[in-house]
């Protein structure tokens, strides 16, 4: 994928042509000091941790919270706002990382899948992703979860089909649809 | 997607002035204004856009929403499309516009998308988004790739002979029929643009889409009061039942007296036009008449009158005339 080159701090940045891992490397030791041209200095909020990273400006949140802090629990699907794998909330609120840049997301508190729950402490909604099945495959399973806690705070109808039109933003090729709506209008039910 | 440098403007005039150092504020623009980003990165990707240098404004104090004092809204143009469709003043006293908006994108999108950035969505042809492709719009000159290609989706009104792309937004078809105002801060200063006159037909110049020159912030939008009693209501039709573009749509605002003349009418159709397309054609069919189904098909006759169909999308012309039907239905009967 295209863009995958401009993940980290200073893969895709020409000038030192450097490789991917000496590169990385100067990051975490000297962060700023040995700042590569075009890169940026970034402050993220992440599940309530701070990091400071030199990324490339090109660098979208989904790659720079994959790539670079290695959360990888949110997933790259379509990169383009399609297919809502790379949901996480933003103070809060659902979005596609995959169509925001890291340096506008400083001064903001961004929550990942890895943020939400953790084995044997698990989300509600995470368990009743588990407890209906919401799931095959489970590439998109982080997308759906992120987007369902996110949804089930918003103004929606009681209906299921109220809960399909809020969830349309995440695709499932495995098809587990009916099995999500479940989970999800569980975990509203409990509510 | 070409290396860029990402900065964040502070004020309005610091904005302005950081854009107007690009050559155009249309199709190639060397500074882009960035906010909701969901359209423009989308494009940067896919190296349809290709800016060096981005100006963040989500800093600008433009997301409030609130009411003027001649009984109107002012909408900032920062206000994302899921609050818009969400607040309490739209949905009451501008249903279309709440409608359209939660007719459009994901929820994930409309968290993200702005008013202004909706209001500058670019067209989803398949030439435009394909650099490998020629399309004046994104390379005049290059030819048009629609015409006798893939153009099922496209459009059938305002085309010319060198672009026949739809404009995709369905908020700016609710805007054409809520007589929306666009305000525009430049290095001139401020001035109102009526969202009619905001758009251009594509013409010898489809890269030119819109009025604005270099350094114009879109900074708010402005509707006036609605008639009392007036209805409205979006209607969109599309492949399936969410998260689509439109093929046709419909925004229509009706107010009829007590013995159902139509005494105040807007129509604007999304999906078929190169611009959101307001037809006044549609609406002098409309006005001084009693609201009936036959009245409502004589004005999607006229409206749809100079639609001029490609090779694969003529079903759209008797597809935008049941669209305004049944939207004039729905909208004289709503409550």
């Amino acid at each position: 994928m295209g863009a995958a080159g401009v993940a980290t701090a200073a893969t895709a940045v020409t000038p030192l042509a450097v490789s991917a891992a000496i590169a990385e490397t100067q990051e975490r030791t000297v962060p700023q000091a040995q700042a590569i041209t075009g890169t940026m200095p970034v402050t993220l909020k992440v599940n309530g941790q701070s990091h400071s990273v030199q990324i490339d400006p090109r660098a979208t949140l989904l790659d720079t919270l994959r790539e670079t802090l290695h959360l990888t629990g949110t997933k790259k699907g379509c990169d383009h706002g399609q297919c809502g794998a790379c949901t996480v909330h933003i103070n809060g609120r659902r979005v596609n990382s995959c169509l925001t840049f890291a340096g506008m997301q400083q001064n903001v508190e961004i929550t990942t899948i890895e943020g939400l729950g953790q084995p044997g402490h698990l989300h509600p909604m995470q368990e009743a992703f588990v407890e209906h099945d919401g799931f095959q495959c489970g590439y998109c399973t982080s997308g759906q979860i992120m987007s369902a806690v996110a949804m089930v705070k918003e103004p929606w109808g009681t209906l299921d089909s109220d809960v399909k039109e809020a969830m349309s933003g995440n695709i499932c090729r495995c098809g587990a649809y009916p099995n999500i709506v479940a989970a999800v209008q569980a975990v509203r039910r409990m509510a | 997607m070409e290396l860029f440098e990402l900065v964040t403007a502070q004020t309005i005039p610091e904005a302005v002035k950081a854009q107007a150092k690009s050559s155009t504020a249309q199709n190639g623009a060397e500074v882009r204004f960035i906010a909701g980003g969901t359209n423009l990165i989308d494009y940067m990707k896919l190296n349809v856009e290709r800016p060096n240098r981005l100006v963040d404004i989500n800093g600008l104090p433009l997301d409030q929403i609130e009411k003027t004092a001649d009984g109107g809204l002012k909408i900032g143009a920062l206000a994302r499309n899921a609050d818009v469709a969400q607040d309490a003043t739209v949905k009451e006293q501008y249903a279309v516009l709440s409608q359209a908006l939660l007719a459009g994108a994901s929820p994930q999108l409309r968290n993200m998308a702005t008013t202004g950035g909706n209001l500058l969505q670019k067209t989803r042809c398949v030439y435009y988004r394909d650099t490998a492709t020629g399309c004046n719009k994104r390379e005049p000159g290059s030819g048009c790739s629609a015409i006798g290609g893939y153009n099922r989706m496209l459009a059938i009104l305002g085309t010319s002979e060198h672009c026949i792309a739809t404009n995709p937004s369905d908020q700016n078809v609710a805007l054409m029929a809520l007589d929306a105002v666009v305000h525009i801060e430049g290095v001139k200063g401020q001035r109102a643009v009526p969202v009619a006159e905001f758009y251009v037909v594509p013409g010898a110049t489809p890269q030119r889409e819109t009025v604005l020159e270099p350094g114009d912030l879109v900074t708010h939008i402005t509707l006036p009061k609605m008639p009392a009693g007036a209805k409205s209501v979006y209607l969109k039709l599309r492949d399936r039942a969410s998260y689509e573009f439109a093929l046709a749509s419909a925004a229509i605002v009706i107010k009829q007296d007590a013995s159902g003349k139509i005494e105040f009418i807007r129509v604007a159709m999304g999906g078929v036009g190169t611009k959101p397309w307001r037809s006044l054609e549609a609406e002098k069919a409309l006005l001084g008449r009693a609201a009936s189904s036959a009245t409502f098909r004589t004005a999607a006759e006229a409206a749809l009158h100079g639609a001029k169909p490609q090779s694969q999308n003529g079903f759209k012309v008797e597809l935008a005339k049941r669209c305004l039907t049944h939207a004039m239905g729905q909208a004289s009967q709503s409550a």
